[in-house]
């Protein structure tokens, strides 16, 4: 939480900000064997933040992300997730998590799309039954994401940007505060591409934090409102205007990156 | 026709509780009729109209099967073990982890190994009883230590499972040829390697009956944890499921389960019952829940179809049953549009 301290003439006030910090990482480190993956890094990603993570390949941007969301637990340095110890972190309910993965079992297991967004009241249903109050969070989430007329049709029978958005309803379901994000769109179409992401600027705008990590430079810049450019190292942290004025990318991802063309015509 | 699937797929499921049902109540007499006073009586009343209706089936049908105890044995031990063997083996199929009850039986076979030596070493009588229940423990700990393993080298590669798989075999041979020159065995181990209806004894059939509740029991309840572990590993472990525990306890859940159904299916053949049914119940199925169904009553039919012909032919039930089953995943493939759907994808 932070304090604001106000100078009004002799008078101090002391105002409590109501933008907390969702995300608090602190000097972290990980490494996969000898193989260092995050180094150092340090960000503070307050509530409400559309924060892209970019990085070359191999940068420890999924690292970086699993870390900051308790799937990891660093070697070294502090990570505080809502104020709490990432590791101690017990509301699973508030983190939405989408990846790449996410998306694997749905090619073979029969799975109802209804049956995904269900999955999203589980945290809160523990081992109790799913409620009509559950049921009717999981119509919402449907309707919200423009799948409700799908809610019966098996996952694998879906394309690419209908999946994507089943497992965002699901996030939506489970009431998140946090989306954490993992290339979501890999396989998708153009199209489905941009309302996704339309989507996600409105649920941002409705205050739900956002980690995003994506390979389009150009789409992320467009849609994020913060960046973190990775390579093990953190090379900038801030916002994208300042970003884009930065050489941070071609510093990240090294002096002969055809990025840096794509992105600085 | 979406209706009539889902009217199709009540009665199947009707069918197979009251199934489950009557097993279980035989089962139950089978045991209180050893027991002394009032229980021992009703049991044993029970138990013998049991029989006496059998008598009145086979007269109806012109057979010779459900009037005698060790085919009604047979026959409760199948219905159970055709529920619990692919409602875990749903999950395992859809965990990628189909293998493991292939695993799990041949350390089975290792235990049953232990069991002999254990037998002829301390002088216990070797009854297949003793026996199933040194595979039990052995093949639960080792489920453990499979779980161990895996956690510790983060995937169920093929390697660590090809390497327990053999050599818990080769052990289990070993054992069993230095523990025929101590003492010679009663039980015939060929009989645990393709099944028989020979061994499924009294304890064989109650430990099946235990399992049975006591797995069914355990779905149940955590059926939420289980999907959503098996369907999407990391948010599971993002919305903070401990992954490993249910993990530790679906494979544990295997190994009792394989150990229950070894009996009729023997050691090498008994994996099939846990996922043949799965990957025909996968064609079909739409939603999860129904395929968990399906997959319970298509395994239903395979092993009373499977029993029917082992007992009519004379032969090992084992192979009958996977054969049955296999028809069964066939023909699902064949009326399956999702399998041409694939291809025309990939």
């Amino acid at each position: 939480m932070g304090i604001i301290t106000l100078f009004t003439g002799t008078v101090v006030t002391e105002v409590e900000t109501t933008v907390s910090a969702v995300i608090e990482v602190e000097n972290v480190s990980f490494s996969y064997g000898d193989t260092q993956a995050v180094e150092d890094v340090s960000l503070t990603v307050p509530e409400g933040t559309f924060l892209g993570l970019i990085g070359p390949n191999g940068s420890g941007k999924t690292t970086l992300l699993h870390l900051m969301i308790g799937l990891r637990t660093p070697d070294s340095g502090n990570i505080r997730l809502f104020g709490q110890p990432a590791a101690e972190f017990e509301a699973g309910e508030r983190i939405g998590y989408v990846s790449q993965r996410s998306t694997d079992r749905g090619e073979t297991m029969p799975v109802s799309v209804r049956e995904t967004v269900l999955m999203g009241r589980f945290a809160h249903a523990g081992h109790n039954r799913i409620t009509d109050e559950d049921r009717a969070i999981v119509d919402d989430a449907l309707e919200r994401v423009g799948i409700r007329d799908l809610e019966n049709r098996s996952i694998s029978a879906l394309s690419g940007g209908q999946r994507q958005r089943t497992f965002i309803a699901r996030a939506l379901a489970s009431e998140a505060d946090l989306l954490a994000l993992d290339e979501p769109t890999v396989g998708v179409d153009a199209e489905s591409r941009t309302e996704f992401y339309d989507l996600l600027d409105e649920l941002n705008q409705e205050g739900i934090t956002i980690l995003l990590i994506e390979h389009d430079v150009d789409i992320l810049t467009e849609h994020v409102d913060n960046i973190a450019c990775l390579n093990q190292r953190l090379y900038h942290h801030g916002d994208t205007v300042s970003f884009l004025e930065s050489d941070a990318i071609a510093a990240a991802y090294g002096p002969s990156s055809r990025v840096i063309a794509h992105n600085h015509p | 026709m979406k209706r009539l699937r889902h009217a199709l797929e009540g009665v199947g499921l009707g069918i197979t509780v009251l199934l489950a049902l009557f097993a279980l109540s035989f089962i139950a007499l089978d045991w209180m009729r050893h027991l002394p006073g009032f229980v021992g009586s009703v049991g044993t009343d029970g138990f013998f109209q049991v029989t006496d209706w059998g008598q009145s089936l086979d007269e109806l049908f012109g057979t010779n099967v459900f009037q005698h105890t060790f085919t009604l044995r047979s026959f409760s031990t199948g219905i159970l073990i055709a529920i619990v063997g692919p409602l875990v083996g749903t999950f395992l199929v859809h965990r990628q982890m189909a293998l493991i009850g292939e695993t799990l039986a041949h350390t089975a076979f290792a235990g049953v190994a232990v069991g002999v030596l254990a037998t002829g070493l301390t002088g216990i009588s070797a009854t297949s009883d003793n026996l199933v229940f040194a595979a039990l423990i052995v093949s639960a700990l080792a489920a453990l230590g499979l779980q161990w393993l895996t956690a510790h080298t983060d995937s169920y590669g093929d390697v660590p499972i090809a390497i327990v798989l053999t050599g818990s075999f080769a052990v289990g041979t070993l054992l069993i040829s230095w523990g025929r020159n101590i003492t010679p065995i009663p039980v015939d181990t060929e009989d645990f390697l393709f099944g028989s209806l020979a061994i499924v004894s009294s304890g064989g059939t109650r430990l099946v009956g235990v399992l049975t509740i006591v797995v069914v029991g355990l779905v149940i309840v955590n059926y939420k944890q289980f999907l959503f572990i098996t369907f999407d590993e990391q948010a599971a472990r993002v919305a903070r499921v401990n992954v490993s525990a249910y993990n530790s306890l679906l494979i544990v859940m295997t190994a009792v389960v394989v150990v229950g159904a070894m009996q009729i299916l023997g050691v090498i053949l008994v994996a099939g019952l846990l996922v043949i049914p799965s990957a025909a119940a996968s064609q079909i199925g739409v939603t999860f829940k129904e395929t968990l169904v399906l997959s319970v009553i298509i395994g239903q039919i395979s092993v009373l179809s499977g029993l029917w012909f082992a007992i009519a032919a004379s032969v090992p039930p084992g192979g009958s049953i996977i054969v049955a089953a296999i028809v069964i995943y066939l023909f699902a493939v064949l009326v399956s549009d999702r399998a041409i759907g694939q291809i025309s994808v990939h």
